[in-house]
Order: structure tokens, then sequence, then C-alpha cells
């Protein structure tokens, strides 16, 4: 009986696999043309990232992220359809073809590059994890943090992160471990722990959601690289270029000073950098298989990388995040991004 | 002549003789009385405050919560995103013909007398749906369409719960009878499928429907996710009323199939004319039990990224511009979950009343 079981098991996989392998004829950006939008994976609501509005529009950085990709191939930042997703069926969504690309703070790691069908196309946002801990326990620096109480959320890699890092200083700390967000803030607020740790992209709003919000502070410890980014599916090179040189066309148009206010002054510069990357000049966007404007309209209706980071999770936002790791790299960060020529 | 009636003794009628019967009867009924109405007191205060008299109801933007009490403006501010999900504006006219729709339905079956209210219930039960069908995904009768991945809020919730339960009932009570059947095939047929979907989660359910079941599916041939879940709760539901019903079925006495059978009736008329308006009867209240339940259960859709009413609040009650509104949202969810509950509660109570036939002791 199990074995019949398996081999029927067995089975519908290998069907599953070859019709998937037969229907996949069509690459990516043909399908995205014929439907007509785009079909982009991000969270059920996280803030900066990926948020419905009171008007139901969505915003944030990832969300951002797959409106350029729309508007290089659409010319349309609205040609775009927005499918909220859980942690754990993220991946599938993009395996099974339901959404053309995932922009969902995904941390690109080994095992999901290599081992699961998935390209990684870049980074849109270095994150890492972090501490929000009470002032009134006295600690400057995370090693001081030797059998502290530390609320967490279940179910993320940031647990995983947390022990790792303790046993490697040998410290030892006492997990309390929340369902959601909003429950690890209270549990923090009420004193049930000494430190809150999670995304640093994230400890800023957590702390303004507390009574006091001078009561905390943020460690300056990073302990984890969590580099986030778009996803595609692995075997579709064409699509996994032009993801990858949208995100790249708004880092070089930054770096550039190109922005959505003097995009159209821009146009006729001399600099042929500039002239490249707006479309004037060379056929960038045929190499990619989008109009050759791709670059003028991306900035023109999303903003350069600059724009688009400080728009939704910049200083003066609500989550108030320097730019830090994000900055350019002639500015003291890591964003950088191969020229466009 | 009226001098004559004597007005019963104080102790034995009005406010102060129900109080001493009901409240001061003995000494324990007066300690629990005294214990009762002190926690009251402490708490009706407080909570009365924070929901209305400190709350604040109007302004523009987080900052005019100034209050101890709610922030109810976040509510109202965010009420069309609640109630319609990302459903585009100016189409919403059509969710609101649908409210419309369904309260002309099933309200008047609370007002006696009301003209026609059978033929509404039975629009209800029916047309509505059909409507519905055209309206709300659109894409016909020149009608926009509107993708179900923009469907969310209330309206989802209430379609999902809907569909769930006008499905569910015929399926179930076809499933009841086929494990009550003669024929061994459709018997079995039936007691496996009860028994498979009554021993799965919902969660489980819906993590296939959403997680497993597309990569069985050739790429590009894609179900909607809510058509997925959709599916997979209507076959889940349909196992439990499929018990329930059972249950009735098995109340009815044997002399009922007996005096069916001498009758001369056909199965599908001994079925329909004798045992199944005796055995629906009969169990009513689990009926409504598994519909209330079921409509609670729509939450779980949350799991699997759809946005229900409590999906697009949880959502939104993390914007870092909102101090703390958590509490706002869950309570608005509960208070919307409270009214259709118990709307449906109330309606099973009456309809069990009207129906009964004095059968109960």
């Amino acid at each position: 009986m199990n074995n019949a079981k398996s081999i029927a098991v067995g089975a519908a996989l290998i069907l599953g696999a070859f019709t998937a392998s037969t229907a996949s004829a069509a690459t990516t950006l043909e399908s995205v043309k014929e439907k007509g939008h785009l079909q982009c994976g991000v969270t059920s609501g996280l803030p900066g990232f990926s948020q419905p509005d009171e008007n139901g529009n969505w915003t944030g950085i990832d969300v951002d992220t797959c409106r350029a990709v729309a508007v290089a191939i659409f010319g349309d930042a609205k040609a775009v359809q927005f499918t909220p997703l859980t942690a754990k069926e993220r991946l599938t969504a993009l395996q099974s073809g339901e959404i053309d690309i995932l922009s969902r703070n995904t941390t690109w790691t080994l095992t999901r590059d290599a081992s699961l069908g998935l390209n990684f196309t870049g980074v849109n946002y270095y994150d890492g994890q972090g501490f929000l801990i009470n002032k009134g326990i006295g600690v400057d620096d995370a090693t001081q943090l030797d059998g502290a109480t530390v609320c967490i959320q279940a179910g993320t890699t940031t647990e995983l992160n947390l022990a790792d890092y303790f046993r490697a200083k040998g410290m030892e700390f006492k997990p309390i471990v929340f369902d959601t967000s909003e429950q690890t803030v209270q549990g923090f607020a009420s004193g049930r722990c000494d430190v809150l740790t999670s995304d640093r992209s994230q400890l800023a709003a957590l702390r303004s959601k507390l009574a006091d919000p001078s009561s905390a502070k943020i460690l300056p410890n990073t302990i984890s690289k969590e580099p986030l980014g778009p996803v595609v599916r692995q075997g579709d090179d064409q699509w996994f270029n032009i993801v990858k040189w949208v995100l790249f066309t708004q880092i070089n148009a930054e770096e550039l000073g190109v922005t959505m206010d003097n995009v159209d002054d821009m146009l006729k510069s001399d600099n042929p950098n500039i002239q490249r990357l707006l479309g004037t000049d060379g056929d960038m966007g045929a190499k990619l298989g989008v109009p050759a404007d791709f670059g003028y309209k991306v900035v023109k209706q999303v903003g350069n990388y600059g724009e688009m980071y400080n728009r939704n999770v910049g200083p003066d936002t609500a989550l108030g995040l320097d730019r830090g790791l994000n900055a350019l790299w002639t500015d003291g960060g890591i964003m950088y991004a191969p020229p466009v020529r | 002549m009226a001098e004559s009636v004597i007005k019963p003794p104080k102790k034995q009628l009005g406010p102060v003789a129900w109080m001493r019967m009901h409240l001061f009867s003995s000494w324990y009924n007066t300690l629990l009385t005294l214990i009762v109405g002190y926690l009251l007191v402490t708490s009706v205060g407080p909570v009365l405050n924070w929901l209305l008299l400190d709350a604040d109801f109007k302004g523009s933007d987080p900052s005019d919560c100034t209050g101890a009490g709610a922030c109810w403006l976040f509510i109202n501010q965010r009420l069309n995103f609640f109630i319609y999900g990302f459903y585009p504006n100016e189409l919403q006219w059509r969710i609101d013909v649908m409210f419309a729709l369904l309260a002309l339905s099933f309200v008047p079956q609370f007002i006696e007398n009301f003209p026609g209210r059978k033929w509404l219930g039975i629009f209800g039960m029916t047309g509505l749906p059909v409507v519905g069908y055209v309206l709300i995904p659109g894409g016909s009768f020149g009608l926009e369409a509107v993708d179900s991945a923009k469907w969310g809020g209330l309206t989802l919730t209430l379609i999902i719960a809907y569909i769930g339960i006008i499905a569910s009932l015929p399926i179930g009570i076809l499933l009841a009878l086929g494990r009550r059947s003669d024929m061994p095939i459709i018997r079995g047929l039936c007691v496996v499928f009860i028994e498979v979907w009554r021993a799965v989660p919902l969660i489980t359910v819906l993590f296939m429907a959403s997680v497993m079941l597309p990569l069985f599916l050739p790429e590009g041939m894609n179900f909607e996710k809510l058509m997925r879940a959709l599916i997979g709760i209507t076959l889940w539901q349909s196992a439990y009323m499929a018990e329930v019903i059972r249950g009735g079925l098995q109340a009815i006495p044997r002399g009922q199939y007996e005096a069916a059978d001498a009758l001369g009736l056909g199965y599908w008329k001994k079925t329909g004319l004798i045992i199944l308006p005796q055995a629906l009867k009969m169990v009513i209240p689990g009926i409504v039990n598994t519909f209330i339940a079921l409509f609670k259960d729509t939450t779980l859709v949350l799991i699997i990224g759809l946005f229900d009413i409590l999906g697009t609040v949880q959502s939104t009650i993390t914007d870092p511009a909102w101090q703390n509104v958590a509490v706002e949202g869950y309570v608005f969810v509960a208070f919307c979950f409270w009214v259709f509950c118990f709307g449906i509660s109330r309606y099973s109570q009456k309809l069990e009343r009207k129906l009964d036939t004095g059968h109960k002791s």
C-alpha cells in the first residue's frame, strides 16, 4: 500500500515536471508582454518594503523595484500586479510561474541560489540583523549581552542567526519567542526581555512604536548579512538580464546624477555614459529586448536608486534609515553597479 | 369600585421584589452579586472611556489621535481598504450592489410578514451567487474585468464564507446520503472522502492548495490562488457538513423509512419528501454551528497571502506612521465577525422555532 502510494506520488511529480518543461517554451518576456502586465510577488505588509497604503496602492522599495521593471518593458509603472505572499509560499509561487519576479525582501543565500532553480538578480537593500535594547540595562555593545533575555519573532532566520552569534561568542541567552512583530514589540515594551532582535531595517520602526522611544536604543552591531533583492526563475537568461539591468540602471543613474526632475534636461547631456543610460545613444535596450529609451522611462517614472530609497525607507520617512551600506560606493557604501556600455 | 382593587404587596412585585428574588435571595447570591457588580463597575468605565469617550474619530492624519482612548481615525481612514481590498475605486459600486442584494435577501428574513420574503430568501441562495459571479469578476456584459488578486477585505471574507456555505450544503447532503447508501461502491467512496477530508486540518488543505498544487500543474496553467483556496475550503467543509447531516438521518425513526416504502415511494421521493425535511430540521443547530465555524475559519486564508478582512488589517497596522493601532484594528475585525456570526445565529434560532412541529419535548 505504501509502495503504491509513493509510486503514485512519484508519477504525479514526474508528470508535473514533464508538462512543466514542455509548457515553458515561451520566454518570460513574451508571456509577460502577452499578459500585458508584470506579476510581482511581494510581502503581505512590511513597512518601507511593500505595504498597501490607505487607497490600497502598494508602496515600498520592493514594490518600486517591480514597477521599474514594468516601466522598462511597457513604459508604464501601473502595468504590474502584485501578489502578496507569505514567507513559506514565496519560492513556490516563483517556481510554479504564478509570478514573474519575486521582490519580497528575500535574502540571497547559496542554498536558494544554487539548489532551488532560482536566480538572484542583484541587491536592492543591504540589510543585517541588529539589536534594540532597553537603555536601562546599560549595554553599549552586543558582546556585553551575555545572559540577556531576547524577544524574537518565530519562524524567521533571525532565530538561527541569534543562536549562531551567541554560540560563536560563547555567550548564553534566553529566547522569548512571539508570533507576530506587534507581539514582539509588546513583549519588549512590557519588559519581558532586555533585547529585541530583528533586521535593522525594521528596528527603527519597531522602536517608534514604543510608548517612550527614547528609552530604547539600537546597538551598532550587525550580526548577519542579509542582502535582499529581486529573484527570477533560473533558465531564462534574457529575463534575468532585464531584471538585473533595470536595477543597475537605477544605481548608475544616481551615480551619474540623473534624477526624476532633471532627466529631461539630461537627454541633451554630452556625457556618453548618460547618453547610453538614457538611450539617446547606442542600442542598449535592443540588447536586452526592451525599448531603447527604457533607462529614461525608468528614471522618469520611478526615479534613480537614491530617490527610490529616500522615498520609501530614507531618513525622512517613518522608518528613518540612513543610507549606510546602501550608499553608493563613491559615498562610502557598497552600492556598485557595472557600467552601461 | 376602583378603590376596592388591592395592589399586590410591594415585596412581591416591582423592581425591589425582582432584585430580592434574583440577586439577593441568599447570602451567597448576595455575595456573588456584589462581586460581579464591583467587577462591572470597575471594568465598564475604562472600557467605555477607551472605546468612545476618550477616542478620536475625526481628523486626517496620525497626529490627530491625541486622546488616551482608541484611535478610530485609523479605521476610518482605511475603511475603504478594509472593505473593498484592492478593488478599483471607480468599480466599487459593483461590490456595493452585491452588499445591497445580500442585505435585501437576508434582512427581511428577520421580519415577520415581509412581502415576498420567501422569494427573497430563495433568490439569496440561488440568484445571488449568479449575479455575483457576473458582477464581481466582471469580464462580461461590458463590465471591466477585475482580477481576483484585487479582491480583498470584508468583500473577500464574505465571498469565501458565502461560497463555502452555499456549495458545501448540497455536497454534504449528497455525501451523507451516499454514506448511508446500500451500494457498496458509493458508500465506500463517500466514507473515504469524508474521513480523509475530515482528518486534515484546514491549514494543511490551504497550504496544499497554494503551495503544492501549483507544482503539479504545468507551468503557465495556473488556477487563481483564490479559486484553489475556495475548492479546498468547500471540499473540507462538505465533509463536516455530511457528518452533521448524517446525524440527522440516523435520528429519523426506522418507521418513517418503512412507512415511505409502504406508500410505494421510490428512493428519491422517499428521501426528498419524507426523510430529508425531517432530518435537516433536526440538525439546524449543527448546520449553523458549522457555518459559523467556517465563517471564522476563513481568516486562515491569511496564511496563504489572501487579503481577507483580517489580512488587510494586519498588513496596515504595522504602518510606522501610526503608533500602536493594533488593538483598534483587531477590535474592528472582531466587531465585524461578531455582527455576521450573531446574525447567522439569531436567524437559525428563529428558523428552529418556526419549523418546530412539536416533536421535541
